[in-house]
Formats: structure tokens, sequence, C-alpha cells
């Protein structure tokens, strides 16, 4: 696999961390909620066709980056910075 | 035989004068230069070549190429043995010794050979079903007769004494193949400037076209185009080399044989290179493969491909046959048989079609052709080899032979079927296969995955103009898909005018049947591994009725030929027995490699010392030239212990440890990840990823810290200094550095993007020594330093900056010891320096060198958790570090940590052990039991780490135990399965010196 890094250009998969599921949702901080986190943590979609996924470039500039790939045909279609991927609000909520 | 009965004068395009001698079954026999190991053999006579897998039944050389089912030979001896290798893909080189495998005592008498005698007792799944029982042992126990009975060449387990290497290649267009179309393409490519590779895996090009008769119109365009690419800057040619696999994205695998031609050599040489090409498009020129036609005996020695028959006399000047029979529902053996006959063989064509080809069966007959049209060959005999066929007429409604055929006497038989695009790269990953009901094979589909094209006969074209002007177009289309043109008012280029095409229709035959429509017996379609087409009707009737069930149940297309010449018709039969069309009826996958590929080239460097890049430490010369001996862990070489004149380790690391907690020693611990976090935020950014609390940490003071991973389960540990308001250094285990960092990264990158940290790696950028033991003050004071180390300047978890001999360095009162002790960070440039400078100040105060063996020893002795109990499977509380958790604040992994069956009282948790008798050994990975009970299952728990403790007297050890701080009083059993001791302990707290940490802070 060859993966367009937004950063380096295009890269072979070799350079990059594969990390999972982009689209699970992470509670906030500052959640106790139990079954939330069990959700996050331990269930993972696993979809035949299109998938967003994290991948890290790790021999690379070592950004998290998504990675919206075809987990059939192995087609690429996107890669973005993973910045916020996880959505706003997750930063300072300083109790 | 000698070499003259069937090498011809004035044939081929090997190097007649060039004779080359080699052995086969220990005979001496002679080549010539250009030869295959197969043609050779030809050349020699010899017919019988091998015998089969599973009846070892005689058998013969069957085809030119990559497809050979048969010969199958072992090459040299030796650790250059070389088993499995197609006899038809080695070019001959002085000295080359070859011999039959799967035969004993000879290959002429093979005793096994009786297993064909009772070849309908041993059918398709017969070992399973006889063997295998109620139970798995009677296959356990008969297995290693089977498999010794069935077998193919032995590996050698010698060291390969030859080299290989991987690298890397990037093209705009890769050109698979190297014969009209292949060529065509890649000069067209190369003459729009496009960056060009051109891949054949024969030593030369021109692929289909050498086997046409030597000296014609078609070798002065080869050499032309072949000239052109030479010359041509951007294009490199690599023959001898396969793409065995194509993979994502314009990925492909390619091996090189850069000297499997010349070997033996005398000395180690580079053997293969593994190329890992992208290519941005590909064009696969591959050509077609010949596939035979189904009877019985369709398997004996002097059984061949039409095209290699004439391949093996107009490319290597050997006539494989004085009575020959071609067999064919097509075109193309039509020119088999006129060159045969041409060369002085007594042909006999037999088309099974009603109407021959008009042009092409006058060319034939005028070159003394006898062709029967609408007959076919019912059945072949002979006994090591072919002697006679039976020829009758040919029912081609319901494809039987109609009685009574006549015997007709011949040396030789070729066989065409048809042709089968080589399409294997293409289908790799996943592109579709669709039925050509006109040409009976699968052939590309209307659209191809991204990036290939094909060209040629793997196209489906089978005149030489065709495939020229096919290559032509793909070629151009390939090199303006990635930008580039021919440049305006370029003349087209000369093609190759051959029109050698098929005037008529192919007329799908897969199997001749008797009269009465029955299958034949001995009538194989996968020959390498003896598949037979009562294997394949017997699979039907027991339910593997899909292709891929065919395929495991059989093992049909499963040997290392990978079912060149059998699959298509394997689909065919199996859609005859099913009711169905051959597309109904559907495909296996294809998976990497088209062809066998050595494990050698896989590896390529990466073996002994090199199969992973070693990380050494600053001072690794340093330790060297101090008599250190070296251990691995991990990616690390570290210094394992300083042996004294006839010490071994055991007595070395005792005596570091012992003389340690007297006077000072010293330890290298550069390899510990080191991470830097700046930033306004990074308390905060400390407080969540550590469970402990960060806000209160003044600057110039470090912190012992453990993160958990987001399940609960304790992730790693180390120390954090506040260097100044928004600095601090983190050290993490050197295990867990890259991970850790990966992590942190991830934290802020996607879920805190609003915290103002910045971590950076540093664990390259600073080498450390860590300066433990009583003495240690006086030794450091001694150095040169404007860093004052008194107790009251620098107390424990205290942390300066400043200056020793010189060097600039970060000093840290913490210790892994339980002494007092200091580590001291200097950057990596300076660490051999910084070592030099304590080791000379060391003289005067009895300094001694710590390997990682002792320190390991004193961190047991003192009970610091480290890697063996931070297993991913503890908790903060199992480890007994459940106090340092802060409940005033939310980190990472603080929710489910407390699930249900992290909390419970029985998990296994952090205690000591120590030998009721003080003579006894504690192993490491002991299982523990209760004292009177033998260990079932994984017991209480075990034994992480074990050490000579010098100050209890024993050995101790450390070790997870199921309610573990409720036992510490009582005694286990330590049982070590592996000798079967049973040693009982005491539990203890893992505290074995100093539980109250006083010396630490003295």
């Amino acid at each position: 696999m060859r993966i367009e890094c937004p950063c380096c250009g295009l890269r072979d998969h070799r350079e990059f961390d594969y990390g999972g599921d982009a689209l699970r949702q992470r509670p906030a901080h500052n959640d106790t909620d139990i079954d939330r986190w069990s959700d996050y943590v331990f269930m993972r979609r696993n979809p035949s066709g299109l998938h967003r996924e994290f991948w890290q470039h790790i021999y690379g500039c070592r950004q998290w980056i998504v990675v919206s790939r075809d987990t059939v045909s192995h087609q690429i279609l996107s890669v973005c910075l993973a910045s916020g991927a996880h959505g706003a609000g997750q930063g300072l909520e300083r109790a | 035989m000698a070499d003259a009965s069937t090498r011809l004068g004035g044939y081929g395009r090997i190097d007649h004068g060039k004779p080359v001698s080699f052995t086969f079954n220990g005979r001496k026999m002679t080549g010539r230069a250009g030869d295959t190991l197969a043609s050779a053999l030809l050349a020699n006579g010899i017919r019988l070549v091998a015998r089969s897998f599973k009846y070892h039944r005689p058998r013969g050389i069957y085809a030119m190429g990559v497809d050979e089912p048969n010969a199958l030979v072992t090459l040299n001896t030796g650790a250059r043995t070389e088993p499995n290798t197609q006899a038809t893909t080695v070019y001959l080189y002085e000295g080359l010794s070859a011999r039959s495998q799967n035969c004993w005592p000879s290959l002429g008498f093979d005793a096994m050979s009786i297993n064909d005698k009772f070849s309908r007792f041993l059918a398709a799944g017969f070992y399973y079903k006889t063997f295998m029982g109620p139970t798995r042992k009677s296959w356990m126990f008969y297995e290693h007769f089977i498999r010794k009975a069935a077998g193919m060449g032995e590996a050698t387990t010698l060291d390969d004494p030859d080299f290989y290497e991987k690298v890397h290649g990037f093209c705009d267009v890769m050109v698979v193949g190297g014969g009209p179309a292949g060529l065509s393409a890649a000069v067209n490519a190369a003459r729009a400037g496009a960056c060009v590779v051109l891949v054949e895996q024969s030593p030369d090009l021109g692929g289909g076209l050498l086997n046409m008769p030597a000296g014609g119109k078609a070798d002065r365009w080869i050499a032309k185009q072949v000239a052109f690419l030479r010359e041509a800057q951007n294009v490199r040619i690599l023959n001898r080399c396969s793409v065995f696999g194509s993979y994502d994205h314009g990925s492909f695998g390619l091996v090189e044989r850069l000297q499997d031609h010349v070997f033996p050599p005398q000395k180690a040489v580079l053997r293969q290179r593994m190329w890992t090409m992208r290519a941005r498009r590909t064009i696969l020129a591959t050509g077609a493969l010949e596939r035979p036609i189904v009877f019985g005996g369709n398997d004996l020695p002097g059984v061949m491909l039409a095209s290699a028959a004439r391949g093996y006399l107009n490319h290597f000047s050997v006539l494989a046959g004085r009575k020959v029979v071609v067999f064919t529902n097509n075109d193309s053996a039509y020119l088999t048989a006129s060159d045969m006959a041409q060369a002085g063989a007594a042909v006999t064509l037999v088309d099974a079609r009603p109407i021959s080809p008009s042009v092409a069966c006058a060319r034939a007959e005028k070159s003394g052709v006898t062709v029967r049209s609408g007959h076919a060959v019912a059945q072949a005999s002979g006994r090591k080899r072919i002697t006679s066929v039976k020829i009758a007429q040919f029912d081609c409604e319901n494809g039987t032979a109609r009685d009574p055929g006549k015997v007709m006497q011949c040396d030789l038989l070729c066989l065409s079927g048809g042709w089968n695009p080589t399409l294997h790269l293409l289908w790799q990953h996943g592109g579709k296969p669709v039925f050509d009901d006109a040409l009976a094979t699968f052939v590309p589909g209307a659209t191809i995955e991204d990036g290939f094209s094909v060209a040629g006969s793997a196209n489906g074209r089978y005149s030489t103009l065709d495939c020229v002007l096919d290559g032509q177009a793909k070629g151009l289309e390939a090199a303006q898909a990635c930008g580039f043109d021919l440049p305006d008012g370029s003349d087209d280029y000369p093609a190759l005018d051959l029109t050698d095409g098929w005037e008529t229709q192919l007329l799908p035959v897969w199997e001749v049947c008797d009269s009465a429509g029955k299958s034949q017996k001995k009538a194989f379609v996968d020959l390498q591994h003896d598949v037979s087409v009562s294997d394949l009707a017997l699979a039907h009737r027991e339910g593997y009725v899909s292709a891929e069930h065919l395929k495991r149940y059989t093992t049909l297309g499963m040997a290392s030929d990978q079912g060149k010449t059998a699959n298509v018709i394997a689909l065919a039969l199996l859609a005859k027995h099913r009711g169905q069309t051959i597309p109904e009826v559907g495909f296996t996958t294809f998976r990497p490699p088209f062809t066998p590929v050595a494990v050698g080239a896989l590896a390529g460097h990466e073996t002994g010392p090199n199969i992973e890049p070693r990380r050494h430490t600053p001072m690794r010369q340093w330790h060297l030239d101090n008599g250190a001996k070296f251990i691995e862990t991990g990616i690390w070489d570290r210094a394992w212990y300083y042996p004294k004149p006839g010490e071994d380790i055991e007595a070395a690391y005792i005596r570091e440890a012992r003389e340690l907690r007297k006077s000072v020693g010293v330890v290298d611990v550069s390899t510990l990840g080191k991470i830097d976090v700046q930033g306004p935020d990074a308390a905060e950014f400390l407080n969540r990823v550590y469970v402990n609390g960060w806000s209160k940490l003044p600057v110039g003071k470090a912190r012992y810290g453990v993160m958990l991973r987001e399940d609960g389960m304790v992730f790693d540990d180390g120390t954090t200094t506040r260097l100044s308001e928004h600095h601090y250094f983190m050290t993490v285990t050197t295990a867990g550095a890259g991970a850790v960092m990966s992590y942190l990264e991830f934290l802020l990158q996607t879920c805190w993007s609003d915290l103002k940290v910045e971590v950076t790696s540093a664990t390259d950028q600073w080498a450390a020594v860590a300066v433990s033991g009583p003495k240690t003050r006086d030794l450091l004071s001694s150095i040169d330093s404007d860093i004052d180390f008194s107790n009251e300047a620098l107390p424990f978890m205290g942390a300066a900056e400043g200056t020793m001999a010189g060097l600039p360095v970060r000093a840290i009162r913490i210790t892994f010891t339980g002494e007092l002790g200091y580590e001291i960070y200097t950057p990596a440039g300076f660490g051999e320096a910084l070592q030099e400078a304590i080791a000379a100040a060391g003289s005067a105060h009895d300094l001694l060198m710590l390997g990682i063996e002792a320190f390991g020893a004193l961190r047991v002795e003192k009970g610091h958790v480290a890697g063996s109990e931070i297993t991913g499977r503890t908790t903060l509380d199992d480890l007994g570090l459940a106090r340092m958790g802060s409940t005033n604040k939310h980190h990472i992994g603080q929710v489910l940590a407390r699930r249900e069956a992290l909390t419970s009282s029985d998990r296994q948790q952090f205690v000591g052990l120590r030998p009721v008798d003080p003579k006894a050994v504690i192993k490491g990975g002991s299982i523990l039991s209760e004292p009177d009970e033998t260990p079932k299952g994984h017991g209480l728990g075990y034994v992480t780490a074990m050490a000579f403790s010098p100050v209890v007297g024993s050995t101790i050890g450390l070790g997870l135990l199921s309610g573990g701080r409720a036992r510490i009083g009582s005694t286990v059993n330590v049982v070590d399965t592996v000798d079967d001791t049973i040693i009982p302990a005491h539990v203890t707290t893992p505290h074995f010196y100093d539980p109250e940490g006083e010396k630490a802070r003295a």
C-alpha cells in the first residue's frame, strides 16, 4: 500500500503505523461513564467497504492522519491530518 | 543416447560451438551454452526425468517454461541444494548437477510406483478419510509415513552461502514481458519520454518470437527494438527477472536472478536481488500459456505442449521426437507440425475440428505433415515413455472418441488445447476474469484495475502484428497517462508485419472421453499433484461443488506450478459436472507468488546479525575498552557485566551487586526513552496522562509517574522533571519509548489539540549514566562541577542543571538501586567524555562498573516494578501502586480501571518470594501453587523475576500471586515445570532491601 501523507507526499505503508477506527467517538476527558469509555476502547466497526482509519507517519512527519480506505479494494479515497478528528471540546476543560 | 540423436545442426539460438558439461542423476552429459537443463536433457535423449508426487508415475518434460508441472529436479548439493526446481527454467552452466527427486531406489525403478497400482484407492481425500480416524491419533502416527511416500525434494538445513539484496525501484511505466507486445509498449512509452522498466523472466528478449525459426524477420525486428531500448537513457531492462506479486497502489515484488546461471561460484556472490517496484502505470504483456487436452495416459514422458516442442526445436535446436503426433483444437499447433516435419520428423496432425484451416493446412501438408481433421487422440500408451497413441474419430457434440480407434506408433505427442492469457498479476488483487467464449478462456474484462493495461496475447491477440500494434498503443497510452506524449510529427514506429494469426476458430475440447462418454483412467488434469478427472468427479459427487472447495479437496492447482496448465481445464470439467457454464462455476483466488521465490531473496541482507539494526549507546566503545560483555535487549545492545578474570556472568553480577551497596557504581542508562514536554499547558497534560498529580511539582524537582492505557491497565512508568515553568523532561522505559511517544502524539493531535503542548522525542539526544551507592556523593564532589551534590542543595528527587568536567549536564537525584543515587544526563555527543570523567575520578573511590544484570538484580532486591511486571495485564493496584492514583483529577484509564474484574481481591498481586531453604534456587517463569498442591493450569501466579541477593543471602524472586498481599507471611510452592522442581518459598513484600527508602534519602 502507498499512502499520500498530507505533509510528506506519497509514501510506502511501511513508514506508517496503523491506529484503528477513526470514527469511534472518544468521550470527553472528564466523562466518568464506564459504558461510553468501554464503547470507545473496545467496540470497533469492521466494515467491508469504506472505512476511516487512523495511521501515524512514524518514519516521517509523525503526524496522525485519517485515511479513508476501502477495505475490500484497498483503494484510498482521501487522506487528511487527524487534528481535531475527535471533535472539538476534548481539550481544555479544567474542572 | 548421444547428444547427436536429437540435436540438430543449423537450428536454434544456442551456441553450438560451446559445449557445457553437467550431470543428471550422476551421469555426465553435455549440453550447449544457451541450453536450459530441460533442453539439454532432451538433447541427451532423456525422456524420464521425474516421478510424480503421489503415484510415483514416470514423468518427462512437458513444457518449456514456468508452466512445467513434471520435470522437477534438485540442483546441486550441500549448502547450495535447490529442491523442486523446474528443469525448464534452469539455464545450463558448467558443472551443474541435477538429480531426480521422489524416487527410490532409482528413477528407473521406483519402489513407490506401487502406489500407481492402487491409485483407485488413493483418490482425493483418501489419506484424510483413511488415517484420520475418530481421533487425531491415528493421523499423527501415519502422517510421517505418508509424507515420506508422497513428496517433493528435500531442502538443505545448511546456511545459504550466498548473498541477496533488496532494493526499491520507481518508474512511470513498468512493462512486464519482453515479447512482441512488451517490446513495442516499452519502445513507445520510452519514445514519449516516460521512465520505463521492462521486465523479462528469460535471459533474452523476444518472448514467443524466439520460438520461430532463427534468422528471420522477427529476429531482425527484436534486435532493432532491443538496440533502441538499450540506447535510451530512460529505460531499464531487467532480464532474468520475474514479477512474482502485484500489490496495492502500483507496488510489485520482483526477483532478479543475477547469478543462478553461473553457479556454482567459487566464492559467495550476490545471487538474487529483490525489487520492490512502484509503477505509476503497468502494462502486462505477459503472453499466454498453452493448455493441453485431457485423455487417458496423458502424463507419459513424451507428451508435451505443442508450443514447447516447437520452442525446443527453433530455440534450442532439439528435435524432441522422430515420430510425432500433434493433437490440437486450434490453428497454433500447425506451426509446430510444419516446423517439426521440415526438421525431418514424421508428423501426423490430429485436429479435433471437422474442418482444418486451409492455408495452415496446405503449408503443413507441403512440409510433409499428414493432417487428420475431425479426429482426436483417445489414449496414449507406453511404460516409461510414450510408444503409441490411439487415434479415433471425434464426436464434437459429446466430446467422445468413436470406436474403433486406430493405434499409431509415436515417440512424441504434442498437445494444444488453446491458450490462457497470463493474467495472474492482474487477478492477484481482485481483478475479475471474464470468460471469452470464442477463445474459450479467461481474458481481462472491459474495465480493469486502475493503473493496469494489458497488451498482446495476454489480451487475447494471437497474431504477431496484432500484438505489436496493441503493445504500441498501450505503451503510448500509459505514457500519456503519466503526462508524457510523442513529440508532434513523430513517425509511426515500424511494426513487425507478421500475420500469423488464426484463420479459424478454436473448438473447445477439454477432455476426450471414450465412446460411452466416460472419462478414461489415468487422465490427469493437474500433473504435478496427480489430480485426475476421476478425482474431480469424486469431489463433485461428495459435494465439493464450489471451485474453492474443489481446489482444497483435490489439491488441484496447489502445487509449486500453481496449476498453470490445469486450472482452466478443471473449471471446465467442474462446469460439465454441475451442468453450468464455466463463468457460473467461478474462479479461485490468485495469490502471489506467480513463480516460486527463494526465501533468501525475501530475507535479503536481513539475516544473522543484520536481521534488524542494532542500537548502541554513545558509550559503547568505552564499555568495550573496559571489558564489558554485551547483551541484546530489544533493539539495544547493552553492557551486561564486567567480568574480572575467571568470572562468569553469575559470579560477576553477584559481585557487582554486592559491592555497589558498599561503594559507588555507574551504569549506562542512555537507552531510557526521553521525551521533552514543553508548553503552557504541560502540567495539565501530565495530569491527564499520569495517574498522579503534577500541578504542584516545583521547578527543579522530579517525580515518579505511572501511565495507564485507556483500558485501565498500567502502560509505562518513569520520572518526569520540571526544568522550568513550561518545560518538563520525561523519561519512559527503554522498551516502552516508541509506543508512549506515539500515544502522546495521538492524544495531542487528535483529542486535545487545544492544549498548548509540544512533545519531542529526545532519546537519541541525551546520554545518561546512573551513579549510585553510599559513596556516590564523594565521587561526584571530586569532579569539577558547578552543581552542589549535598543533601541540602540537591535533596532526594531534586534536579539541577550545570556542568561537570566542563560538560553540560542535568543531574536528577533518583535511584533504581535503592542507594543514594543520581542520574546524570549529557548531550549524546558528550556521553563518552562524561563516562571517562566519572571513571577517571572513580579510581580514587573504588568505582564499580555495573552491568545491567547486576542493575536488574538490585532492582529485584529493592522491589521496583519493571517490564516483567508491567505486562499490559496488570493494574495499578496489582502492582501495589494504588496509593499513587490521584482522585481529584481525571487521568487516562481512570474510568475503565474501575471495572469489576479489575478490582477483584483475588487478582494476581505483586509480591516477593524467598525460598525456605536458602540454598534453593527460584527460577524465573516458575508457577506458584498452594504449598500442598501441584499446580493446576496456570496455578496461582508466576515468578516474574529472580536474582541472587547478597543482602538476603539466597535467591529471591518477584512474582504475581493471586490475592498475594493477603498471603504475605505464608508459603507457596514455586514449581518449575521444565526442570520438575518444587521449592517452598515465603511470600514477602517485594521490598527486600531498605523498605523505608532511607538510603536513597541519605
